[in-house]
């Protein structure tokens, strides 16, 4: 009943089209990267930043709390970039608010944050939004984000103050303002020296990132 | 063949969409649509696994399934048709309610997901006419020698 049909050609084909989607993936899996102008990494409120003030090389890091991507990277690649290149003194880590209109919960976890860095506790509020992101976007919001101030032992009536004064939120609109001014569009974005990258990226991306803004500082 | 193929870009525009999704590729490219509005959306995440992921793992079950159809041993059996046309024809129904979730309730258009639900309603349409043309030409041959 069947006719024989040579497949040979049709096999290279296909092979020739998972090659090259194959290619188009693994090109994107860099990150997106453009150059940004020198003066445009200043901003009016510098970020939180992790790491010796003496390290050659900063990233700023501009996330949302309630992007997935960024609780992925938080979780996956973050512990990995902080104990090898953070706690290793090659690179300054900055954190800057970049809350996505798209995200209704997100404001009032930045805000939590900001009110946590009032306290001196911004990174411990960080690490409980990101690890807790499915329960405080799914549930009582303000509730959780107590709890978790809570945990890391903020001074609950001073914490509650500066949630309910909204003390950050025109400050956290301006870094948002002057990300997008740099050319931020999603989270996460990183500026590593004069590029910017969107999207999440490997350690070993990070790390090719950093050693080339130490070589661009070292010809300087 | 076709579905082989269709199934073959299909897998690759789902693995793309997922890996965007959990945070290894760049921005996403979208040209004007709202693929961003619509990944970051509660409704791209089923029982905690993105919803691309399903893409990627049906896609992979047709091009399979369409591979292993091609090879002698199974090229004259109707079993891979039916199959190809049972799993795609679930993709069909899953395709319509995100299209659905899209049009009515997050009310923003992902392209890519477009593009995956046109994909998936051609290879449904190619596997149902496959599976046709078996099933004629299995009664053709039943009735010639009975």
């Amino acid at each position: 009943m069947a006719q024989s049909v040579n497949l040979k050609p049709f096999y290279v084909a296909l092979g020739v089209v998972a090659v090259a989607g194959g290619a188009w993936i693994v090109s994107a899996a860099g990150g997106k990267t453009v150059t940004i102008p020198e003066i445009a990494t200043g901003a009016a409120f510098s970020g939180y930043t992790l790491g010796s003030d003496s390290a050659k090389v900063e990233i700023i890091e501009y996330a949302d709390f309630q992007c997935p991507a960024c609780a992925m990277f938080t979780i996956l690649t973050s512990p990995d970039v902080r104990s090898r290149l953070v706690n290793t003194g090659r690179v300054r880590w900055t954190f800057r608010d970049f809350p996505l209109p798209i995200h209704p919960k997100a404001p009032v976890a930045h805000l939590a944050a900001a009110c946590a860095g009032d306290q001196g506790q911004f990174w411990a509020m960080h690490d409980q939004l990101f690890y807790n992101q499915g329960a405080w976007v799914q549930g009582r919001t303000r509730k959780l984000v107590d709890g978790y101030a809570q945990v890391i032992g903020l001074e609950m009536s001073e914490f509650k103050q500066c949630m309910s004064d909204q003390r950050h939120v025109d400050r956290i609109a301006a870094t948002r303002n002057a990300g997008q001014q740099l050319g931020v569009s999603s989270t996460p974005s990183f500026i590593i020296g004069d590029q910017l990258i969107a999207g999440s990226i490997s350690i070993d991306k990070f790390i090719e990132f950093v050693e080339r803004a130490e070589r661009a500082n070292e010809q300087q | 063949m076709a579905v082989a193929t269709l199934a073959l870009f299909g897998f690759l525009l789902a693995m793309y969409l997922w890996l965007w999704k959990i945070g290894l590729l760049g921005g996403i490219a979208c040209g004007t649509g709202s693929c961003e509005a619509v990944q970051f959306s509660e409704h791209a995440v089923m029982f905690g696994i993105p919803v691309a992921f399903f893409g990627v793992v049906g896609y992979l079950g047709l091009l399979i399934t369409s591979l292993a159809g091609l090879q002698p041993a199974w090229i004259d059996r109707r079993e891979p048709a039916i199959l190809l046309a049972t799993i795609s024809g679930v993709g069909v129904a899953f395709s319509g309610y995100l299209t659905y979730l899209e049009a009515v309730v997050i009310e923003a258009w992902c392209r890519w997901c477009l593009v995956s639900a046109a994909i998936i309603g051609m290879i449904f349409l190619t596997a149902l006419a496959e599976l046709w043309a078996r099933v004629r030409t299995e009664a053709l041959f039943t009735g010639s020698s009975a």
